[in-house]
C-alpha cells in the first residue's frame, strides 16, 4: 500500500507544504540569519554578527517590557486558574442554570482580541473618568486593566476544560472517599485535584503561552502608552520593527530571543506537570 | 443534605452576580451605541433617554466610516476559504505522512510540530515581505498563508486521529480496486468527521479574529479590510473624534460572533475542548 501511496505525493502532500514553505519554513529560516544581520528590507541584508543581540540588553524598553510581561503572566495564570477552577466546582455541582451559565461565562472566549481591548478600553475609561483620570494616565491602570480583561477572556475557555475533567472524575471513588469520612476539602485536594492534573498541565500551558505572548489586546487597551511603558514583548518587538528606522535586525534579533524563552518556558512547564499526573 | 442546598443558593446567587460582571462589557457598548455622540462621554452609564437618543445614527455613521459590509464579507471570504483548505488539505497530507514510513515524512512531521511553538512574531516581518515580493497581498493568497500558518495545528490532530484507524480497512479498499485517492475519501474522510469539526472551530475562530497577519499582508490602503483591520483603522486613528461610530462598530463586530456561537455551541465547546486536550 505504501508503494502505490508514495506515488500520490504530489497530490497529498504539495499543496500544504508549499503554503507552509510561504508561511513558515522561509520566513523561520530567514529570521534566524537575518538576526545577525543589518538590513532595511530583506534582500540586502549586511552581516553585523552579534550585534544586533549586543543592543538588545542596552534597550530599556525591551527589558521594561520582559519585566511588564513577566509580572502580568504570573498575575493572570495564577487568577484565571483560581477562578476558572471554582467556577468549573460550581457548575458540576448539578444547580439549576448550569448550562446558561457555562453559556454565558465561555462567550467572552470568542471575540478577537481587538475588538475585546477596545470594548474594555471604553468600559475602563468610563469608570475612571469619575477620579477625573483615563487608562493611559498611568502605567498601574494598563497593567490592571490588562489582567482584568485577560481574566474576562480566558476564565470560561479554561472552566470548560476543568468542567470536562472533572466530570471524569468517577463517582465511586468519591463515594468511598465520602464513606471513608472525608470531608469536601479532603475529598478536593485529595481526590479531584490529583485526579485533574491533566486538565491543570493543558491549563497551564495554554494560560502560559497565551499570556506570554498576547499581543492584540496589549495594542487595542494601552497600545503601550504612557510612554512605552504597558508594552508587553510582543508589542515591543512589533514596534521595533515597525517603529524604528534602522533598527530591523534588532527586531529581528529580539523575535529570536521571545521565541526561544517561549520555547522553553511551554517545555519545561509541560514536563514539570506531566510527572504530577496520576494514572487513572 | 439541608446544608448542600443551602451551598447551592448561595452558589447561584453568587453565579448570578457573575453573569451580569461578565455581560457588562458588552451591554455598556450596546448601549451607549444609541446615544447621541456627544452625550456618550458626559454620562456613559446613564440608559439612553429621550433627549440622548440617536437611534441608528451612530450605525449608519460606522457602516460609512469603515465599510463595513464589505470588511464583512472579505472577513468572511478568508475565513470560509481558509477553514475548507485547511481541512482539505492538511487532512491530505497528514494522511500521507501517517501512512508512508520513512525519514522525509517523519522529519516533516515534526517540522509541523515545531511550528506550533514558534511565536507569530518570529517570523512576521520576514513572511510579510517574501508574501509582498510573491503578490501575495490579496485574499487568496491569505487563504494560502493561512492554510500555511494553521497546517501545524492541523496536520498534528489529523495525524493523531488517522494513526488509531486500523489499517486492514484501507487495505480491503484497496484489494477491492481503489486507487489511493478514492481510498482516501471514501473510506477515511468519513471517519475523520470529528476531527475535521474540532480542526474547523479552531481554524475559524483564530482566522475570523486575527489582526496582525492581515494588517501586515494586506495593509490599511485597500480595499480588502477584514472586520479587525477596519476596527483597528477606524479607532486606532479616527475613533476619538466619533464615539457614537466606534461603539456602533464594536457592536456589529461583537453580534454575528454571538449569533454564531449560540446557533453551534455544542459543537463549539466540544471543539475547543477536543482541541485542548489534544493540542
Amino acid at each position: 500500500m505504501q508503494k502505490t501511496l508514495k506515488k500520490y505525493f504530489p497530490i497529498f502532500v504539495l499543496p500544504t507544504l508549499v503554503a507552509f514553505a510561504f508561511a513558515f519554513i522561509l520566513p523561520f529560516v530567514m529570521g534566524v540569519y537575518l538576526s545577525f544581520c543589518k538590513f532595511k528590507t530583506i534582500t540586502n541584508a549586511q552581516f553585523v554578527g552579534l550585534e544586533n543581540y549586543v543592543k538588545i540588553f542596552a534597550d530599556r524598553d525591551f527589558l521594561n517590557a520582559f519585566w511588564f510581561t513577566i509580572r502580568f503572566s504570573v498575575l493572570s495564570i495564577l487568577t484565571i486558574n483560581i477562578f476558572a477552577f471554582m467556577l468549573a466546582l460550581a457548575l458540576t455541582r448539578k444547580i439549576k442554570g448550569t448550562n446558561l451559565f457555562r453559556t454565558v461565562f465561555f462567550m467572552p472566549n470568542l471575540i478577537g482580541g481587538i475588538v475585546l481591548g477596545y470594548i474594555w478600553q471604553q468600559m475602563l475609561n468610563a469608570v475612571l473618568m469619575k477620579y477625573e483620570t483615563t487608562l493611559v494616565a498611568n502605567a498601574t491602570y494598563g497593567f490592571w486593566g490588562l489582567v482584568i480583561l485577560m481574566n474576562w477572556q480566558m476564565i470560561g475557555y479554561m472552566m470548560i476544560i476543568y468542567i470536562a475533567g472533572l466530570q471524569n472524575v468517577p463517582t465511586d471513588l468519591l463515594e468511598a472517599a465520602q464513606i471513608d469520612g472525608a470531608t469536601g476539602w479532603q475529598a478536593l485536594t485529595r481526590v479531584k485535584i490529583p485526579l485533574v492534573m491533566p486538565s491543570i498541565t493543558i491549563c497551564l500551558f495554554l494560560t502560559v503561552s497565551n499570556s506570554f505572548k498576547l499581543f492584540d489586546q496589549n495594542l487595542a487597551l494601552t497600545a503601550g502608552a504612557p510612554g512605552k511603558r504597558t508594552a508587553m514583548l510582543a508589542l515591543d518587538i512589533y514596534n521595533t520593527f515597525y517603529g524604528r528606522m534602522g533598527y530591523e535586525g534588532v527586531g529581528q534579533a529580539k523575535a529570536l530571543l521571545f521565541f526561544i524563552v517561549v520555547a522553553a518556558i511551554a517545555l519545561t512547564q509541560l514536563a514539570v506537570t506531566r510527572r504530577k499526573e496520576v494514572e487513572t | 443534605m439541608k446544608r448542600k442546598t443551602a451551598w447551592n443558593g448561595i452558589i447561584f446567587f453568587v453565579l448570578c452576580i457573575l453573569v451580569v460582571v461578565f455581560l457588562a462589557p458588552i451591554l455598556f457598548v450596546f448601549m451607549n451605541s444609541f446615544k447621541g455622540r456627544l452625550y456618550i462621554s458626559n454620562a456613559p452609564f446613564a440608559l439612553p433617554t429621550e433627549k440622548t437618543f440617536a437611534g441608528l445614527t451612530n450605525y449608519i455613521n460606522g457602516v460609512e466610516k469603515t465599510n463595513f459590509f464589505s470588511a464583512f464579507g472579505w472577513s468572511a471570504f478568508i475565513t470560509v476559504f481558509s477553514v475548507l483548505a485547511i481541512l482539505l488539505f492538511t487532512s491530505m497530507a497528514a494522511y500521507y505522512l501517517t501512512r508512508v514510513n520513512n525519514r522525509f515524512t517523519s522529519g516533516l512531521y515534526y517540522m509541523f510540530v515545531f511550528s506550533m511553538i514558534v511565536p507569530f512574531q518570529m517570523v512576521m516581518f520576514t513572511m510579510s515581505k517574501l508574501a509582498n515580493i510573491c503578490r501575495l497581498n490579496n485574499p487568496p493568497g491569505m487563504v494560502l498563508l493561512y492554510l500555511g500558518f494553521g497546517a501545524g495545528l492541523a496536520v498534528f490532530m489529523f495525524c493523531g486521529f488517522i494513526k488509531s484507524i486500523p489499517l486492514e480497512i484501507e487495505e480491503a479498499a484497496m484489494i477491492d480496486g481503489c486507487n489511493p485517492l478514492q481510498t482516501f475519501f471514501r473510506v477515511v474522510v468519513p471517519i475523520l468527521k470529528p476531527t475535521a469539526i474540532t480542526v474547523a472551530i479552531l481554524n475559524a475562530m483564530w482566522i475570523w479574529n486575527d489582526y496582525l497577519l492581515p494588517y501586515l499582508v494586506i495593509g490599511l490602503s485597500t480595499p480588502y479590510k477584514t472586520i479587525p483591520v477596519a476596527v483597528q483603522y477606524l479607532i486606532g486613528s479616527y475613533g476619538a473624534k466619533d464615539m457614537g461610530a466606534m461603539m456602533a462598530l464594536l457592536v456589529m463586530s461583537v453580534v454575528p460572533i454571538i449569533v454564531f456561537y449560540l446557533v453551534c455551541q455544542k459543537y463549539i465547546i466540544e471543539g475547543v475542548v477536543a482541541g485542548a486536550v489534544k493540542g
